[in-house]
């Protein structure tokens, strides 16, 4: 499996992460490589083999639906890069 | 150097306990080894004010007889753990500025048993590499060095390569780590120290930054087996904070050294001797296994067929989980914005200018294999690669109580070495990583000197949530392997 530059720049646009024109060729081999790295999973035979998604198999513990704290927002927007009168500021979303 | 930053942690901790040294004794030796060894760059954030206080406080307890089983003694944290009040970097610039407003549940249960941190640990960045290169804030470096070239810096492995340099160099008596494929058991055994990743849901993953949330678990790295029991079991302990924290009463662990390890059956994998396995690795497993034989201990071969398929299913898994786990960094709630015109401008640029090479491939890899079209052919397939990889050791563990392998399949390298190629540094976790995928406990101990002068490290893996075995074995290993050589100049 080998990617190209087009391919690249599909995902980077996905994982939002912004990248130069020169960025995308090399990234393009290291990632191919990769690709063809782990290519060799094919080989085994994984027929009626169920997904192991976690190595926990309890399922997932249960609690009571109840406010257990609030009213921190000062915390919270305290390592906001911006915020202002207790909201976190973005650009302009809507014209 | 002092003598008290040559004490290993239970003898100080039993000095602490007749009175013979203070926590502001030992919390000042150590200060003094941080403060000598900053060439190491081990640490991110050092914090002698904040521990000189805890010092303090300590001692107070003490005189009060509320002293906890690690009052007074002076550790590190991996600057991966949310620590209240001191910046938390995960050695990214994408965190730049951040000051957690909480505790991560086990540096806070370290606290709660009384252990004074000297300050934040380097690491790869968001734990991911195996040099501690990756760290924004430069590499860490291994206190030790080559015999044929003392001059070489080496690294100190990774990710937890500030935990292993700091506990190699004296300046903690033992460190946090976290170990996803193979992060704090690779540099342990690169810095000739000991280091344990527990059962998965040993301990809580709240307040640590998260990589791969099936895989990352917490452990400790000190420079005995006794040590690391001391501090895992303050370190444990169920949690409903994390879904995945297993709610079992914690063991005694220092309990279980006990020494007698006759009738034992020790696995030792045949998969584990791939072709060109260097001869000085293969040596020292060979003197581990007849260690153990001398002791009582019976070696058994054993067969982990998917071993050779551990290392691409991590490759998938663990940058899935993270291409996932990171989305959360958006220049919007903490760390670093770069402006843009629209939302998504901001977040591509900030995330292109704070995220350093390695994890910006990672992402990618883990966005692809997870999006529309590919998900099957990567992302489950390696979930099913993963269960036999798991059935593997299930199968094996009927068997035997605990498999002896060697940790990594080289001893430290240096800082130029091993550049050009992502997959090939990966092969540094070839024999961690299966137990990742597995959740089993894995140890790494010092059990010999490469020819040239360089710690290796033997790794012991045991049934989940049987650490009690794996510290009994390390600890007969311990005593036969009598390795208590520290780096030149410490």
């Amino acid at each position: 499996m080998s990617l190209d530059i087009s391919a690249v720049r599909a995902i980077a646009t996905l994982a939002r992460i912004e990248l130069g024109e020169e960025e995308l060729a090399p990234l393009a081999g290291e990632l191919s490589n990769i690709l063809n790295f782990v290519e060799q999973l094919s080989e085994v035979n994984t027929d009626g083999i169920e997904p192991m998604s976690s190595v926990a198999d309890l399922g997932l513990p249960m609690r009571a639906d109840l406010v257990t704290d609030g009213d921190i927002a000062e915390q919270i927007l305290a390592n906001a890069p911006e915020a202002a009168e207790g909201f976190f500021t973005v650009p302009k979303v809507v014209e | 150097m002092s003598e008290l930053t040559h004490l290993t942690l239970a003898e100080a901790r039993d000095r602490l306990v007749k009175g013979e040294t203070s926590a502001v004794e030992l919390t000042r030796a150590h200060i003094a080894q941080v403060e000598a060894k900053r060439h190491l760059n081990a640490f991110i954030t050092e914090t002698p004010e904040r521990a000189l206080a805890e010092a303090e406080a300590s001692d107070a307890r003490r005189r009060q007889g509320t002293a906890g089983a690690m009052d007074g003694l002076p550790i590190g944290v991996k600057d991966l753990f949310c620590t209240e009040g001191v910046r938390t970097t995960a050695a990214s610039k994408i965190l730049d500025g951040f000051v957690p407003p909480y505790e991560s549940t086990v540096s806070g249960n370290l606290k709660k048993a009384g252990a004074i941190s000297l300050g934040k640990l380097n690491l790869d960045e968001f734990a991911m590499g195996s040099s501690n290169k990756t760290s924004a804030f430069g590499p860490a470096i291994n206190p030790w060095t080559r015999r044929s070239d003392p001059a070489a810096k080496l690294v100190p492995g990774g990710s937890s390569g500030g935990s292993a340099a700091a506990v190699a160099a004296r300046m903690v008596l033992g460190a946090t780590g976290t170990d996803t494929g193979g992060s704090i058991r690779q540099p342990a055994a690169f810095c000739g120290i000991t280091g344990i990743k527990p059962t998965y849901g040993r301990c809580s993953r709240y307040g640590i930054v998260a990589f791969a949330s099936s895989l990352d678990q917490a452990g400790p790295m000190a420079r005995t087996v006794r040590d690391c029991a001391i501090m895992l079991g303050a370190m444990a302990g169920f949690d409903p904070k994390d879904s995945t924290s297993v709610n079992l009463k914690v063991p005694d662990f220092e309990a279980a050294l006990t020494g007698d390890i006759r009738g034992l059956k020790v696995g030792i994998p045949r998969e584990y001797r791939p072709d060109g396995l260097s001869a000085e690795i293969s040596d020292v497993w060979e003197k581990g296994i007849a260690w153990l034989k001398d002791a009582g201990a019976e070696p058994v071969e054993i067969n982990l067929p998917h071993t050779k398929y551990a290392l691409p299913t991590y490759y998938i898994v663990a940058p899935a989980e993270a291409s996932s786990n990171l989305a959360r960094y958006d220049g919007l709630r903490f760390g670093q914005r770069v402006p843009g015109k629209s939302l998504d401008e901001m977040y591509a640029k900030s995330r292109a200018a704070g995220f350093g090479p390695e994890v910006r491939r990672r992402i990618l890899i883990g966005t692809y294999v997870l999006s529309a079209g590919y998900y099957d052919a990567y992302y489950a397939k390696a979930q099913k690669v993963r269960r036999l990889i798991a059935e593997d050791f299930r199968k094996a563990f009927e068997t035997v109580d605990v498999i002896l392998t060697p940790t990594a399949p080289s001893p430290a390298f240096g800082l130029n070495e091993n550049t050009d190629d992502p997959v090939t540094m990966w092969l540094n976790d070839v024999f961690t990583i299966p137990t990742s995928l597995a959740g089993l406990p894995g140890l790494s101990l010092p059990a010999g000197l490469s020819s040239d002068g360089l710690p290796l490290g033997l790794q012991l893996i045991g049934r989940p949530f049987d650490e009690e075995t794996v510290f009994k074995v390390a600890g007969v290993m311990e005593s036969a392997a009598g390795f208590d050589l520290s780096p030149e100049g410490v």
